[in-house]
């Protein structure tokens, strides 16, 4: 009887999980396996040829371009996670004080980030503008006699991208933030201030240890999104001027399908794969220092 | 310090607050203010320095040239269709599957769960060529199916994730008392499991349309004739062909797109912000 229910159970279970199931099977794992055979290969879309570690080679050592997007990519990642990290943090922290019309509040800094990648990057292009963007204008009015001409000039370009992304920090992290800060149980901090704790330390000894799982998880998919960073310079920029924001994915996106090197194209995913892999795994290592969960035995 | 002195110190912080979330809701809304006026201007008007505010003289004709110019129109009702079965498989295959991981004990639960949840970490580019050659081999390549068929496999690891947080909390005893009554499993998700999760699901929903609504790099891959675009690659051919030549109407092309997206965040709030705090805090 009891045996009959636990087949039951698993039978039903795996019948109503069969769809994910299939889709990870047929869309993941099995096109995951194929990139890496592909990635030892040559591939144009009509003559695939084995090319053992070819590709690899002509990357790490052959292809400037390949460690320019890296290189954009990574300083993109350097300065767009911490800063956004830390903005959505403040912002969350500046909500949480009981303020008043804090629903309008909460939606003017949530608004940036629900608009559409490709709206974004159509209007920033003209905040960015040299000569009639409103950032200029701003900036010149400050008294700055010649602002930089963002988007245009090789310095800036990849600055001005990230000054961009910013413009979600109130974004869906911040919302989590928020929520993260309004679980912390108030006695936590009336215990803390019968032991003498000031504000700041209230902050640093409560607050922070108890957002730890929830900074952890965005900075681990933060990097991991930022890393594919692609709507913004392919609008924009174009990967310009001089490849100053060609990023990874979009220099990977142009090998295959604009120049339909497939197999170069899938060694790419791969090193970036195994790039994210490795930040990941280390991330996780570290969180053992000072990721705080609640409740986990020791 | 005394009682009247902490007091006044008390209400200047407050008041510093107040002015540093007011000044940085203005600066944040800037851009998107500019758009809208830009979006009413004339091709004279728009590139006038100091900007022109408020638009004088307005044009709300933009909005009909953007619809009619580019088969914009052709744009949206795509991008709805695409949108709108994508949803919807979503939605249902991601309820069938978190509802199987929330509600049944079998060998390899957990394992399956953990690697459902690691295809989070896995960066789309590492699938996305094989999956292209599938869907070119199959000969779909330009036309809607690789953009809507994958929803219904599952729907995501996010969203299985955020209903399965959801199905956890839904009491057992209605399981149970239903099955006395002779319902099946799939009917227990279908009258019990469905309709007690509707917040859930509308929150899922909301996610899913503005995913699809925004989705760029998809379509990019997809979609070639320009009768088959969606509004977010159409939008690249409209700045191709006018971004320089008359941004208003651009900008009241791109206003067109952001519009729906705004429309349904404000209609929906609560459900947002209560979603996005679920998935954040639990585990």
């Amino acid at each position: 009887m009891r045996r009959g229910i636990e087949r039951r159970q698993a039978f039903w279970g795996f019948l109503f999980i069969t769809p994910w199931l299939a889709g990870f099977l047929l869309f993941t794992l099995g096109p995951m396996l194929a990139s890496l055979a592909l990635s030892f290969c040559r591939y144009d879309m009509a003559r695939l040829q084995f090319v053992g570690a070819a590709n690899y080679e002509r990357l790490l050592t052959r292809d400037p371009l390949f460690w320019r997007a890296l290189w954009n990519t990574a300083t993109y990642t350097l300065f767009a996670v911490p800063l956004g990290l830390t903005g959505s943090l403040l912002l969350a922290l500046l909500l949480n004080r009981n303020v008043r019309g804090l629903a309008l509040y909460r939606t003017l800094y949530y608004l940036p980030s629900l608009i559409p990648a490709v709206a974004t990057a159509l209007l920033w292009n003209w905040v960015f503008n040299a000569n009639f963007g409103i950032l200029n204008q701003a900036l010149r009015a400050a008294g700055m006699a010649r602002p930089p001409e963002w988007l245009q000039d090789p310095h800036w370009a990849l600055p001005a991208l990230i000054v961009m992304s910013l413009w979600g920090i109130g974004g869906g992290r911040m919302i989590i933030f928020l929520a993260g800060l309004q679980g912390i149980p108030q006695s936590y901090y009336e215990a803390a201030a019968i032991d003498g704790a000031g504000r700041w330390q209230k902050f640093r000894h409560v607050t922070l240890p108890m957002l730890t799982p929830i900074i952890f998880f965005n900075l681990v998919m933060g990097i991991i999104g930022s890393f594919q960073v692609f709507t913004a310079a392919y609008i924009m920029t174009g990967g310009g001027p001089a490849n100053a924001t060609l990023f990874y994915v979009l220099y990977l996106f142009r090998q295959a399908f604009e120049q339909l090197r497939m197999g170069y194209a899938s060694a790419m995913a791969w090193v970036l794969f195994l790039i994210l892999l490795g930040f990941t795994a280390i991330q996780f290592r570290q969180a053992r220092r000072w990721v705080y969960y609640e409740g986990e035995p020791q | 310090m005394s009682a009247n002195g902490r007091h006044a110190w008390r209400r200047l912080k407050a008041l510093a607050i107040y002015a540093l979330l007011t000044g940085g809701a203005v600066v944040f809304s800037i851009p998107l203010l500019w758009c809208v006026s830009a979006a009413f201007k004339d091709v004279q008007t728009v590139f006038r320095v100091p900007v022109q505010w408020i638009p004088r003289p307005a044009h709300p004709e933009n909005f009909r040239d953007a619809w009619r110019v580019l088969p914009f129109a052709r744009f949206v009702a795509n991008t709805l269709i695409v949108t709108g079965f994508a949803v919807v498989g979503q939605v249902l295959s991601a309820s069938l599957v978190a509802y199987g991981f929330a509600r049944f004990r079998f060998r390899g639960r957990n394992a399956l769960f953990m690697l459902l949840l690691s295809t989070m970490l896995l960066p789309a580019q590492v699938t996305m060529i094989p999956v292209f050659l599938i869907w070119r081999r199959l000969g779909l390549v330009d036309t809607f199916a690789p953009l809507v068929l994958p929803a219904y496999l599952g729907g995501g690891a996010f969203t299985i994730f955020l209903l399965r947080q959801f199905y956890l909390t839904l009491p057992r005893e209605l399981d149970e008392a239903a099955m006395l009554d002779g319902c099946s499993y799939f009917g227990i998700w279908r009258h019990i499991v469905l309709p007690l999760s509707r917040p859930a699901l509308i929150t899922v929903l909301l996610f899913s349309f503005l995913g699809h609504w925004d989705e760029f790099m998809g379509p990019l891959i997809y979609l070639h004739s320009p009768e088959k675009l969606t509004v977010s690659i159409g939008l690249r051919l409209f700045q191709d062909q006018y971004g320089q030549t008359n941004l208003p109407l651009l900008m009241a092309a791109s206003l067109l797109h952001i519009l729906p997206v705004v429309l349904i965040f404000l209609a929906g709030q609560r459900y947002f912000i209560k979603g996005i705090a679920m998935t954040g805090l639990k585990e």
